[in-house]
């Protein structure tokens, strides 16, 4: 391996070596932070992937600290009535190609999931992998609506925007996006004001983090006193957040430290952050679980309402009376509890038939929990 | 929330903004779109076909030495 | 449940082993169907196996349709203690379809036929309507010599789990062929014969499985299902080429549950593990085997399989529940 594969290649990354290494500097950390153990909220869904994934999960409640799955997550955390609008989209419409990324088309709701609907005469439901197959969908398919189904926070919606935009810009009038378009700060400041879950720092999310830059934490450690940093995605990076957390712990100063400086640079993207800002504005949103959170979510601007398919139509969304009877979602997002705490997991709810969304997504704690299961 | 990969670019169009980058010997397209420049060679997270920051040598190295330092001390 | 067939029934994952223990099994109970092995042992001393072959696209950079035809049904018969003999072969084809495509699936069938010493000894074409099928579908039955009589209750504490060969080249090499996502590699169905493991039942190979759709991960987990010991997979001994790596990194899937063509997991005893490992990387198909895993005591519990990642931790696995789909976010 050349020098820059090695740097961006998995090597000490994940081996076992470093990783037991980390641990045991991760053990007397917690130690010198005092007390019998340590509560941290790893906010974004890829974190909490990685810890079960690699079984770290476990490893780390031995050394005393444990793990709380946070809001990050965007096919959970996306209202039930916006999935039944593309699910409506795609089953009542024909002649509609409906685009989404793979884990949008497993949510269930009350009127089936996406992908178990049989979709009307001449429509049909498309995997993608970037939000661009969506946009060469609509120019290949001229006597189609292409919709695509967006959801994401800052580091997928600059993506979808700007290709929104480029739609508009190239006259593909067949092209439109439904939103759901989410930002990370807001849900955690509802979190810490809510008072309900004990949390003694947060890991935060390497890739939204790329976009917006440490500073949009700052509010974190400054009004609510709670340590945190910024994470990678290897089993390594998250281990050297949760020291740098400990370490903040121990000495009584809380920050926003950055342990992802080769991806996060300190001030994030600006170009990224300019093309939102462009495109898009600040809304109220309500996420499923955490109610309606001010200027939580991201809408376009009237410039580009044209490509809105909420608004292109006449989708009647906002309604929160959606969720699935039994289902707690919303308290696994908050914090509140551990999937087994919810009577339907494992028992109605499994993978093979998720009845809410946080068993739906491979980044979902349910689906994560009961997935990457820890031996007995 | 969001898979990001290291992947090293192989070739850049200018006008459209896009690219192809390659990671352990997959070759995808890259919307360079959302970083100021990007030139081949260089290595970028790609998140949803697009380049969403570009990846710090120096830092990388830093980070690896640190890891190499800790698991050599214990 | 809902009143429509969905594709994860095809997907060789849970859903599917429902659909036979539900609906397939109580209606056509018979104690030669109900072990529900890749091959049936039939009284008169022969092994009888079947196998529906659908894949879009029916040519793929390694092989196509014709090729995998023969070759997972002769695998079936290996891995089921059987040596492979006779193939019927079925054709579907869908109105339209390219002389020259079909011709060209031909010439495969008889080159795999050949490269595994099976012929084609009786068939079937038929042609359906423009839009009622995608090109070419193809069935082939197979009859082989039984050889062994593998079974699960052979398997003990201490045993081997012997992996060929790099798992997840099939997969991925028809996924990237398929040009949804836009991406290039040189990935390339591993679709072989494994007759080359025949001589193996010999040499106290106490079960075999070819590994196809759900993945390693789903052979071993229906396996550690029958046996009253866990299994312990380690995760960095599971052979994987760099680039499926890398494109299942991209894709946001776990190689673990990927579809080989032309890989077996062996349960080997201890004692001759050695042995047996040193004489199978001397096949081409045996090259990169690897020993991946040991049926455990001591850890876990009876029926699970167990993987030591490769940061040091111990989680689950399960069987692959539904179709794989690329994770973006």
């Amino acid at each position: 391996m050349n020098k820059k594969g090695a740097a961006a290649g998995p090597g000490p990354y994940r081996d076992k070596k470093t990783i037991a290494a980390l641990l045991r500097v991760v053990e007397e950390r917690r130690r010198a932070a005092g007390g019998p153990s340590c509560r941290i909220m790893e906010v974004c869904g890829t974190h909490t992937m990685t810890i079960h994934r690699y079984g770290l999960k476990k490893m780390l409640q031995d050394v005393g600290v444990g793990l709380v799955a946070g809001p990050g997550c965007p096919v959970c955390i996306t209202p039930n009535d916006i999935h039944e609008a593309a699910i409506r989209l795609v089953t009542e419409r024909e002649n509609l190609l409906l685009a989404a990324f793979g884990d949008m088309t497993r949510v269930p709701t009350k009127i089936g999931s996406l992908q178990k609907s049989a979709a009307a005469r001449g429509s049909r439901i498309q995997i993608v992998y970037s939000p661009a197959e969506s946009l060469e969908s609509a120019r290949r398919n001229p006597d189609k609506e292409v919709v695509f189904f967006g959801a994401g926070f800052e580091t997928t919606v600059p993506a979808i925007a700007l290709t929104a935009a480029k739609a508009l810009e190239d006259g593909i009038v067949n092209y439109s996006v439904l939103s759901a378009f989410w930002v990370i700060p807001p849900p955690l400041r509802a979190i810490l004001e809510s008072g309900r879950s004990r949390i003694d720092g947060f890991l935060y999310p390497g890739h939204v983090s790329a976009i917006i830059g440490p500073q949009a934490y700052d509010f974190v450690a400054e009004e609510f006193r709670r340590p945190g940093a910024i994470a990678g995605f290897e089993p390594a990076d998250i281990l050297l957040a949760i020291i740098s957390i400990l370490e903040q712990i121990a000495a009584g100063r809380p920050q926003v430290a950055n342990e992802y400086t080769r991806v996060v640079s300190p001030d994030g993207n600006p170009t990224a952050r300019a093309v939102l800002d462009r495109i898009l504005e600040p809304k109220d949103a309500v996420w499923r679980g955490l109610g309606r959170i001010s200027k939580s979510g991201l809408a376009f601007r009237p410039a580009f309402a044209a490509a809105d398919a909420e608004k292109k139509f006449g989708l009647k969304l906002g309604s929160t009376d959606t969720e699935l009877p039994g289902c707690r979602c919303g308290d696994v997002l908050k914090g509140l509890i551990e999937p087994p705490q919810c009577r339907l997991y494992g028992r109605v709810c499994t993978p093979e038939k998720p009845q809410g969304p946080c068993m739906v997504s491979f980044e979902g704690s349910c689906l994560a929990f009961h997935k990457y299961g820890t031996p007995s | 929330m969001c898979l990001g990969i290291p992947s090293k670019i192989v070739s850049v169009d200018e006008i459209h903004q896009t690219g192809q980058a390659d990671h352990l010997g997959t070759r995808v397209m890259v919307n360079l779109a959302l970083l100021d420049e990007a030139r081949v060679g260089e290595w970028v997270i790609i998140h949803a076909g697009f380049a969403i920051s570009k990846l710090n040598d120096q830092e990388a190295k830093e980070t690896l030495d640190l890891l190499r330092q800790i698991a050599a001390h214990e | 449940m809902s009143g429509k067939i969905s594709l994860d029934l095809g997907g060789g994952g849970k859903a599917m082993r429902d659909f036979i223990a539900g609906r397939i099994l109580p209606a056509f109970k018979n104690p030669l169907l109900s072990p529900l092995l890749d091959a049936s042992h039939l009284p008169e001393g022969i092994a009888f196996t079947t196998d529906s072959y659908v894949v879009d696209p029916p040519v793929f950079p390694g092989g196509d349709i014709g090729k995998l035809a023969v070759n997972g049904t002769v695998n079936d018969l290996v891995v089921s203690g059987a040596d492979p003999r006779y193939l019927s072969l079925g054709l579907i084809l869908e109105e339209g379809l390219e002389w020259s495509l079909l011709d060209r699936i031909l010439k495969s069938i008889r080159t795999a036929a050949a490269g595994a010493r099976v012929r084609i000894v009786t068939g079937d074409t038929k042609v359906v309507r423009r839009g009622q099928g995608d090109k070419i579908y193809i069935n082939t039955s197979g009859i082989g010599g039984i050889i062994a009589s593998p079974s699960p209750a052979l398997i003990r504490p201490g045993d081997a789990v012997i992996v060929t060969g790099p798992v997840g080249d099939h997969s991925l090499a028809i996924l990237i062929a398929r040009g949804d996502y836009g991406f290039q590699s040189a990935i390339k169905s591993d679709c072989a014969p494994l007759n080359g493991l025949l001589p193996f039942w010999k040499r106290g190979v106490r079960w075999m499985r070819d590994i196809t759709r759900g993945g390693l991960a789903t052979v071993l987990t229906e396996l550690a299902g029958e046996i009253p010991y866990p299994i312990l997979l380690e995760e960095d001994e599971v052979p994987v080429s760099a680039p499926v790596r890398g494109a299942s990194e991209i894709l946001g899937i776990d190689p673990l549950y990927l579809a080989c063509e032309g890989r077996a997991v062996l349960i080997v005893p201890e004692a001759g593990t050695e042995a047996i490992l040193r004489r199978l990387r001397t096949l081409p198909l045996g090259r990169k085997a690897r020993i991946a895993g040991r049926v455990q005591t001591g850890i876990g519990r009876p029926g699970e399989l167990i993987l030591r990642t490769s940061a040091g931790g111990l989680r689950l696995l399960e069987p692959l529940t539904s179709e794989l789909l690329p994770r973006i976010c």
